[in-house]
């Protein structure tokens, strides 16, 4: 069953397409992952899905109700949590519990009920009467994510949850993410971290307002680069790749660290090659040379770098 | 949907018992203002500061200035001894009057010719100096007329004076100018809590990104909105309550009319006010920018143009319709009109109607705009 259909959502702000055609489904109780750069689009496509912005056309259907025609249903029916943690500073945490459980018309037992566990997944048992502000960021994270979904809804959206704020914080917070998603709940994520792409059971990647490719991990990694990638480390790295990109054979491309990752546009080069070229010709020592898989880096930049020169 | 509305109206509260900076705004700065323009403002003149430049050194003269001191409009400061005294005293503002005597006054009054007496008044404060110069005809006056009866009576005969002048003061008998300007005062005060109030609440939200979360919950427009206004309706009550409990206090300003008519004339200038408000909080993006529209939209229309202190009467045309921007003019009226006359609604009928059109406006301006910035975001 699907959670979300969307089609040819589209929003433009003047003549400027913000998104411009998207098409896409969630199925119910996966993670989503949501990927593009700033400005992208993602924000202002999840603006739309969750009935805050009207699209100029296309429709959605969030949880059966559709984004034009009933969006206070959708409201009602979703949660939300953006990177700016909208919790009260100036409240405590059961005051900000309060709120939104009085926001969605929660009371009496099931009140009760969910502000325990809110309390519970934001590790805030006994410290109730704390003020919102004066909690590390990593906390403050999963209260918001706690009273975001305080009214239980099928479909959550996070936008960008995880900016700012530390690798173990993080990693707590995908747990609570899992956690969600194994009852049953739907998490729609954008997110900048390529690694927590990896926990999303399906991705979608979003360029310049279009839609750029869609997949789970391991089909992004296989069906967009058909090309071997291999991963050279020298003792000059800036060198290298200067003498790489004169190279025909040589596609595109990046650095990693110490590490340079060239994808091959010629199935016959192999990483004798590679030494050739750059030890025996030019003197560099290379230490290491390997055929990867690619990481969705190597793949996001692939596809961002292909439709940016499309576009131009 | 009750429900929604007063958790919105509780978290406003709380939030509100947290910040300083806000409470302080709200219950000192009324304090501060009456206490201000109760005792600093005073358009009552009294005590003038008179010196007495009496050629003349005549029982009359005596007698003349007498009549004038034994009030407490004129306080004699000093006599004059020559005339280039006179010049220094009025430059250096020790007196504000200089009244003098020739030196042939008695020999004229018994020999019955006209004499005429020099009043020297301060001019730079035209209010008082035209206050100063009534007091001073109605003085002389009655020492004018006191001669005459004098002079009658060694000759036999009664003084007949056709019309005798018998002014009596309704409302506010001593014309305490306090007592005038307390009304005005609590309009301005409640206009000015009333906006500051609302427009940085809701900027506030919409400053930290707290609203987003809000547009995203099933709470509607309309229900955010009364629950924000719910709190600061109270809070302004109280405000008012308490200008009128210190204005009893101090001033001893009576309510003569009806308490049920002023709560809801004050409801009603309240919706007004709030209204404008909520206007300012559509088209501010930081508190800020709230802070100063609230200020230049409440403030200083309130106390310039509300005819709290200047008579709206007295204006240009063009003045008298700009005072329409402001609702603390159609309060003032109807605050006198309860609090000063007693007077029942059909003394103000109008201005709660005029109140009622301009909170509506604001109200629908705010939805336009805020419909309109919605699409935008």
């Amino acid at each position: 069953m699907n959670s979300i259909e969307v089609n040819n959502l589209t929003k433009k702000f003047g003549d400027f397409a913000a998104v411009d055609n998207v098409n896409f489904t969630v199925k119910q109780g996966e993670i989503f992952g949501f990927l593009g750069a700033n400005g992208a689009g993602k924000s202002t496509t999840i603006r739309m899905l969750i009935g805050v912005l009207e699209p100029t056309s296309g429709d959605a259907l969030v949880g059966g109700y559709s984004i034009m025609k009933q969006p206070e249903m959708v409201k009602k029916n979703i949660g939300y949590m953006s990177q700016k943690f909208s919790l009260y500073n100036d409240l405590t945490v059961a005051e900000n519990i309060r709120f939104y459980a009085g926001v969605y018309g929660l009371d009496g037992k099931k009140y009760q009920e969910r502000k325990k566990w809110v309390l519970k997944v934001a590790n805030l048992e006994n410290m109730e009467n704390t003020l919102t502000s004066s909690l590390p960021g990593g906390i403050k994270q999963r209260l918001a994510l706690g009273t975001a979904v305080i009214h239980e809804p099928k479909i959550v959206f996070l936008d960008e949850p995880t900016s700012g704020v530390d690798p173990v914080s993080r990693r707590n917070f995908w747990d609570l993410i899992n956690d969600l998603s194994a009852g049953g709940t739907t998490v729609l994520v954008t997110t900048h971290y390529l690694d927590e792409a990896e926990f999303c059971n399906d991705i979608i990647l979003i360029n310049a307002g279009k839609l750029v490719a869609q997949g789970n991990s391991k089909e992004l990694k296989t069906n967009y680069i058909k090309n071997p990638i291999l991963e050279i480390e020298t003792d000059k790295t800036v060198d290298s790749l200067e003498i790489l990109e004169k190279e025909k054979w040589v596609g595109e491309t990046s650095i990693f660290g110490n590490y340079i990752h060239v994808i091959l546009n010629d199935d016959t080069i192999t990483e004798k090659n590679i030494i050739q070229l750059l030890q025996e010709q030019n003197g560099i020592k290379v230490k290491r040379v390997e055929r990867i898989v690619p990481t969705l880096e190597d793949v996001f930049i692939h596809l961002i770098e292909k439709d940016n020169k499309q576009n131009a | 949907m009750l429900n929604r509305i007063f958790a919105i109206a509780k978290k406003e509260l709380k939030q509100l018992s947290r910040d300083t900076r806000m409470l302080f705004i709200i219950f000192f700065f009324p304090v501060v203002l009456l206490i201000i323009f109760g005792y600093a403002i005073n358009f009552d003149v009294k005590h003038i500061k008179i010196a007495v430049y009496d050629q003349d050194k005549s029982d009359y003269t005596r007698e003349y200035v007498n009549g004038l001191i034994s009030s407490e409009y004129f306080d004699l400061i000093t006599y004059v001894q020559d005339e280039s005294e006179i010049k220094r005293l009025l430059d250096e503002k020790i007196v504000q009057v200089v009244v003098v005597f020739p030196n042939d006054l008695s020999r004229k009054l018994l020999s019955k010719q006209e004499v005429k007496v020099q009043y020297l008044i301060d001019g730079v404060d035209g209010t008082t100096a035209s206050a100063i110069q009534n007091y001073v005809n109605a003085a002389t006056y009655s020492y004018s007329i006191k001669l005459t009866k004098e002079y009658l009576a060694v000759t036999g005969k009664n003084l007949y004076v056709p019309i005798d002048l018998q002014p009596r003061f309704w409302f506010n008998p001593e014309l305490q100018s306090t007592k005038f300007l307390i009304p005005g005062l609590m309009g301005m005060i409640l206009i000015v809590t009333a906006v500051i109030s609302i427009s940085l609440s809701i900027v506030r939200e919409k400053e930290r990104g707290t609203i987003e979360q809000i547009n995203v919950s099933p709470l509607s427009s309309f229900e955010f909105i009364l629950g924000k206004t719910i709190p600061y309706i109270f809070i302004s009550l109280i405000n008012a309550t308490i200008v009128l409990v210190a204005g009893y206090i101090l001033f001893g300003l009576v309510i003569k009319g009806d308490l049920f008519l002023l709560l809801f004339g004050t409801l009603t200038f309240l919706f007004a006010a709030l209204g404008l408000g909520i206007f300012i909080s559509t088209v501010a993006d930081s508190q800020q920018v709230a802070f100063q529209a609230a200020n230049v939209t409440s403030l200083l229309p309130s106390f310039m143009l509300s005819g709290f202190i200047f008579p709206i009467e007295t204006m240009p045309t063009a003045i008298q319709v700009l005072t329409n921007v402001t609702p603390a003019k159609f309060y003032v009226v109807i605050l006198r009109a309860i609090l000063l006359r007693g007077a029942g609604i059909s003394a103000f009928w109008d201005q709660l109607i005029y109140l009622g059109i301009f909170g509506t406006v604001f109200i629908t301006l705010a939805i336009i705009v805020d419909k309109r910035s919605k699409g935008k975001q």
